[in-house]
Formats: C-alpha cells, sequence, structure tokens
C-alpha cells in the first residue's frame, strides 16, 4: 500500500466498543489531501460508526485520530474542522434556510460581514439564492439536500463528511446530485469522506474505495482495482450488479476444475502469495461473458429465465451446477430455452481461496 | 361536447354500481352509534345543568325541588356570596381568598416544573450518559408509589427545611411530584426528534443549552403545552397536599370550597354551594379550552417532516 505524506485524515488504531460489542476493531486509514474517500459497505459494517468517530460524535475506545496534522480524539465536534450532511438533512425546521446556513457561524462568533459573505458564496455554488428565505419545509427533497451541503460548506473546513447523503431522495435525483456533488469535489478540492451501501455512488465518486465489512476495512483501492481486482471474495460478491458469477472445484497447475468443466487459466495473474493448488472459488462477472464469442474458454449452456433491463438484458442459466448470469446487450432476442455457445478470457477472471476465500 | 358523447356511450354500457357508493343517512350503524353519544351526553351533561340552574335560583325556589327546572327569577346573588361573602370559620370573604392562593401556588408550581422536567427529559434523551436509563426508571418508579406514602416523610423534610405551612413549600412538593409523568413526556418527545438534527447542531458548535433553547424548544410547543394542561389541572384540583402542607390563610381554593360547602352550621344553601364549586372548577375548564385550540396549532405548526 502506498504512503499517504502529510495525511489530511488519520486514523491511527481506532477501537470502538458498545459495550462487548467491538464495532471497529484496531482500524487504520490515511485520506490525502482533497481525496474523494468512499466508505462502502452492508448495514452495520460500521461505516457510519467511523465517520460519527472522525466527526467527534461518538466517543472512541482507543486510537487516535487526526485532521489536519492535529490529534483531535479529545476535541468537539465543532473543533475538528469537519463539516458534515447527514442523510434525512437534519435541517432546524424552525430556521430560514439562511438561519441554517449561519446558526453555526453565530456559535462560533464569526464577523457579521464574514457570515454574509460566505452564505453569499454558498447559496452561488449551489445555486440556491432564491431559497435563502425559506423555512425546509418549503422546499424539496434535492433543495433540502441542497442546503444541508450548503451548512457544511459555509463553515469553510477542509473536510466534508457525508452519511449516506443521497439514499433519502429518488433514483432520478440522486443520479443529479450524484455528478453534481462530483462537480463540487472537483470546483473545492476539499478532502471528502462519504459513506454509502449504494456500490454505483461509491464506484462514480470516489478516488478509493473502502469497503468494510465487521468493522474492519476489507480492500482500500482505486474503484478500477476493486472491480477488477477484489481482494477476497467479500468484495468481489459486494461489488458489482449483477453480482459475479462464482462456482467452485479446484486449482492444480495452472488448470481449474469443477465437475466435468475444465478450465485453463491460462492469462489468469496469480498474486505473489497465492500460486498454489488446492479447492478453489472460480469467478467471472456477467459482463465478461460474451455470447458467440472467440475468447478461450468456450461453454454451452441453456437460458432459463430471461430479464430485460432496458439497457441490457440479463440471463440466468447454470454452469457446474451454480447459478450463471451473462449480461447480454438490451436489443438481444434471447429466449427462456434457447441454448447459447459463451466464452470469456480467465484474465478478466478472480479466482479465491475456498478456505479462506483470499485471491490467489 | 363531440368529445362527451363517444363518454355517454360508454356510460350507457355500463350496467350494475358505478361511481361512488350511495350512503344511508339513517342506518342500523349510525342511529346506534349516534343514540349512544347522545345518551351519553345528556348523561355527563345532566348533572352540570342542575348545577347551573340551583346557582342561578334563590333559596326559596331551590326549597321548591323541581332541580331540573330552569330559574323562575334568575339571580346572581349565590355567586357573588359564593365569591366575596360566604364563611369558612371566622374568615368571611368567601372564596376569592383561596383563587388568589391557588394562583400563587400554580404559577410557580407550573413554571418550575415544567421547567425542571424538561431540561431533564431533553438531557435523558439527547445525552445519554452512564447509568442514564437507570436513572430514568428509578424516576419513573416514582409515578408509582401511593402519595399517601409519602404524605408524613415530607411533612418532616419540609419541617426540617424551615418550608412547612408555606406557599414555598407547597410549590417544592407540586415541583417535586410533576417531575416523573413531566420528565416522561418531555422524555419521549425528544427521543421522536431525530438524533440527527442533535448532530447537526453539535457540528456545528452549540452546547447543551444552545440546543435546548435555538433547536429543541422552538420545536416542542405542542409537549409543552400537554404539560401545561397535566400540571395546571392537577395543581388547581390538588386538595390533599393543599390540606395537608399548608395553614387556614393559605388554603388553596380546593381545601376552602370543601370547608365551605361542608360547614354545618346554619342552613345548606345549595344555591351557593354550586357556584363555588362551579367558580372552582371554571380555571381548568377555561384551560381546556383555551388550550385545545392552542394544541392543534401547536402540532401543525411542529409538523415539519424532514
Amino acid at each position: 500500500m502506498t504512503v499517504i505524506e502529510n495525511p489530511s485524515v488519520s486514523i491511527k488504531n481506532l477501537d470502538l466498543n458498545f459495550g462487548a460489542v467491538k464495532v471497529l476493531k484496531d482500524l487504520n486509514l490515511d485520506i490525502a489531501h482533497g481525496e474523494f474517500i468512499v466508505l462502502l459497505g452492508a448495514s452495520g459494517c460500521g461505516k457510519s460508526t467511523l465517520l460519527n468517530c472522525i466527526a467527534g460524535l461518538l466517543e472512541v475506545s482507543g486510537g487516535q485520530i487526526h485532521i489536519g496534522g492535529n490529534n483531535v480524539t479529545w476535541a468537539e465536534p465543532s473543533e475538528r474542522g469537519i463539516g458534515m450532511v447527514f442523510q434525512s438533512y437534519a435541517l432546524y425546521p424552525q430556521m430560514t434556510v439562511r438561519g441554517n446556513l449561519t446558526f453555526g457561524l453565530k456559535n462560533a462568533k464569526v464577523p457579521k460581514a464574514e457570515i454574509e459573505k460566505r452564505v453569499a458564496r454558498a447559496a452561488e455554488i449551489l445555486q440556491m439564492e432564491e431559497l435563502l428565505d425559506r423555512k425546509p419545509g418549503a422546499l424539496s427533497g434535492g433543495q433540502r439536500q441542497r442546503v444541508a451541503i450548503g451548512r457544511a460548506l459555509v463553515r469553510d473546513v477542509d473536510v466534508f463528511l457525508f452519511d449516506e447523503p443521497l439514499s433519502n431522495l429518488d433514483a432520478k435525483l440522486r443520479t443529479d446530485l450524484r455528478v453534481e456533488l462530483k462537480q463540487l469535489h472537483q470546483q473545492l478540492k476539499n478532502t471528502m469522506i462519504y459513506v454509502t451501501h449504494d456500490q454505483v455512488e461509491a464506484l462514480t465518486l470516489a478516488d478509493r474505495i473502502a469497503i468494510m465489512k465487521d468493522g474492519l476495512i476489507q480492500q482500500l483501492a482505486s474503484p478500477k482495482e476493486i472491480y477488477n481486482r477484489p481482494v477476497n471474495k467479500y468484495v468481489a460478491d459486494f461489488i458489482g450488479s449483477p453480482a459475479m458469477n462464482f462456482f467452485e472445484g479446484d486449482v492444480d497447475s495452472g488448470v481449474f476444475t469443477a465437475g466435468d468443466l475444465s478450465i485453463d487459466l491460462k492469462g489468469y495473474e496469480f498474486t505473489p502469495a497465492g500460486q498454489t493448488g488446492g479447492p478453489a472459488w472460480f469467478g467471472i462477472r456477467p459482463e465478461h461473458v460474451v455470447v458467440d464469442g472467440t475468447g478461450p474458454v468456450q461453454l454451452q449452456v441453456t437460458a432459463q429465465i430471461v430479464e430485460p433491463m432496458g439497457s441490457d438484458t440479463l440471463v440466468w442459466t447454470q454452469v457446474a451446477g451454480a447459478p450463471f448470469r451473462i449480461r447480454m446487450d438490451g436489443t438481444s432476442t434471447v429466449q427462456s430455452g434457447d441454448v447459447l455457445n459463451i466464452s470469456f478470457d480467465p484474465a478478466h477472471a478472480s479466482m479465491f481461496d475456498k478456505a479462506t476465500e483470499e485471491r490467489l | 361536447m363531440t368529445q362527451s358523447h363517444p363518454q355517454s356511450i360508454a356510460d350507457a354500457a355500463l350496467s350494475g354500481p358505478k361511481g361512488p357508493k350511495p350512503k344511508r343517512r339513517f342506518s342500523p350503524a349510525n342511529l346506534f352509534l349516534y343514540g349512544t353519544l347522545i345518551v351519553m351526553s345528556l348523561y355527563y351533561l345532566l348533572p352540570l345543568w342542575v348545577m347551573v340552574v340551583t346557582s342561578l335560583k334563590d333559596m326559596a325556589e331551590v326549597r321548591m325541588g323541581n332541580i331540573f327546572a330552569p330559574p323562575v327569577e334568575i339571580t346572581f346573588q349565590p355567586w357573588v356570596k359564593a365569591w366575596s361573602e360566604a364563611c369558612t370559620g371566622i374568615n368571611c370573604d368567601g372564596l376569592s381568598r383561596g383563587f388568589w392562593n391557588s394562583v400563587q401556588i400554580l404559577i410557580p408550581s407550573v413554571i418550575l416544573s415544567i421547567t425542571v422536567a424538561s431540561v431533564s427529559g431533553y438531557g435523558l434523551s439527547m445525552w445519554k450518559f452512564k447509568g442514564s436509563e437507570f436513572f430514568f426508571n428509578v424516576l419513573l418508579l416514582g409515578a408509582f408509589i401511593p402519595y399517601q406514602i409519602m404524605l408524613y416523610p415530607i411533612v418532616i423534610i419540609l419541617r426540617e427545611m424551615g418550608l412547612m405551612g408555606s406557599l414555598g413549600g407547597l410549590v417544592l412538593v407540586h415541583m417535586i411530584f410533576g417531575m416523573p409523568i413531566n420528565t416522561l413526556l418531555f422524555r419521549n418527545y425528544f427521543s421522536s426528534i431525530p438524533q440527527e438534527l442533535f448532530k447537526a447542531a453539535r457540528v456545528d458548535g452549540a452546547g447543551f443549552w444552545a440546543i435546548f433553547f435555538k433547536i429543541m424548544l422552538p420545536m416542542s410547543l405542542p409537549i409543552f403545552v400537554v404539560s401545561m394542561i397535566i400540571q395546571v389541572t392537577g395543581i388547581w384540583n390538588d386538595f390533599l397536599f393543599g390540606v395537608v402542607y399548608t395553614k387556614p390563610a393559605i388554603y388553596p381554593m380546593t381545601v376552602q370550597l370543601n370547608n365551605i360547602v361542608n360547614s354545618v352550621q346554619g342552613v345548606k344553601e345549595y344555591n351557593v354551594n354550586m357556584a363555588a364549586t362551579l367558580l372552582t372548577g371554571l380555571v381548568p375548564l377555561v384551560i381546556y379550552f383555551v388550550s385545545g385550540k392552542l394544541f392543534v396549532r401547536g402540532i401543525a405548526a411542529g409538523a415539519v417532516k424532514g
């Protein structure tokens, strides 16, 4: 792993327990200045807990948190140089948008002229000048989330924390705001830490993704790396929709066998440590399977269920006794019962040890 | 018109039930429902009717015995007498003395108990500390202990504090006994406010009191009204604490009412007794009427869906 010099946010040996439950275990994470990092995982993996620890809303059980080079482990949330955006927007309902934006600044006793300037700037960046005198109740969901982002913006901080900010919005708005967020990051160049369970958000927004499970970071890498070279079966299964196809079998001297299926693994890059034989999982993404293609591995399958999804068509088949999904073009005319000739390249595959589920 | 033509053909083609289902005004269910409601309201309104008409009759008319009949000649003399002339013991200045005593007890008791309960409810819901749940449960337990058990210990405590027989002592007692139920009310209300709002305020640098006054209070008018109704009616109607912890000069209105109505000397003046009782009940009644409206408005004002 690359070492980050002078990180913006640095988490060192962080532990967090709720009573006897260990939610975060000896967690280490360095985030560079201006980096957009996404904490991704299923519910209960500790991603929101980690964000709350960084914000100072939860007291840590062990370890340190550094923001901007200062040890802020014991600091109040307002003293940490962070702004935070919440899933439910958490706007103060009885204050106008302007009141919401200025509440923190007034608490910090920022001079009036400075407050005016910052509110004007935030309103301009987020295009909400005409909303300033309305109350949150009179705003739509997208506008509310924009105000919530504005509230973080006026704080003039280096680090933004987002706790599933788009999850309460409908699908179309979510896509729009996602693009706006990315634009905002390119414009402001702040460090952003973003929690989500939505892998599309993670893949589209992140410079690096940290995939979490059971309070541990499973993999911390760029979206491309995570998608193409997942370090273990959990990550491989979690990322990608429809999910990766798996079948179990054995690896022996570069050949994978599962029942009467045998795949020559020529082209597959084994990790330096894992080039051993034995029981293993073979994984290939549905989009890497080509119908009537010329890949090195050729199979014949029967389409069982066909799910047209507009841009794509998802075809469910069986290979080596396990369900096998193929992603085809949206214009495909495959019907259930059709026999398909499929092919793929083992270079695109991911192999995992059967016992440890680590990448081979 | 040309457009409505195919429509009417389509309408004509539909046979059987269509459109809104017709409603029957005098269905058996409706008759039963409204019949029951009318009978029940008569049952509850009848005593009030008897009280009002009796209080407006003079004693000669009361003695004729037609308790349901409206007064032949309306007189407000019983009301005047109940308010300013009726005797309890050696004092003959009517209920007015008790009324002002009750006001003096009520106002500080309500303000203090709601203040203490709202702050404790806020603390217990938003600033959970180690043992806060235990603390809350102990407080709740207080709501289930019968008052009678604590009567005498409190007499001793007040005596030691030098507050026995004073207004201050009674206010203190009302404040303490109002705490469990009102703290519960406030805690539950504040617990229903999203935690994220509280977190956002903390990131914005607001402390315990700033969050309470600037974020939570403006959102909690409905619960303050509810708590106020409970406290005003409870404290105004209190008899037990008033009679035990005060002395005759500062008896609350309820105690004085009892003394007027139950006095055994002379003629029973039913019309004065009725007027005195109505006067005493007036305050809670007014509170219900006034705050009922406020209550609805408070709920509507707080209804901002996040």
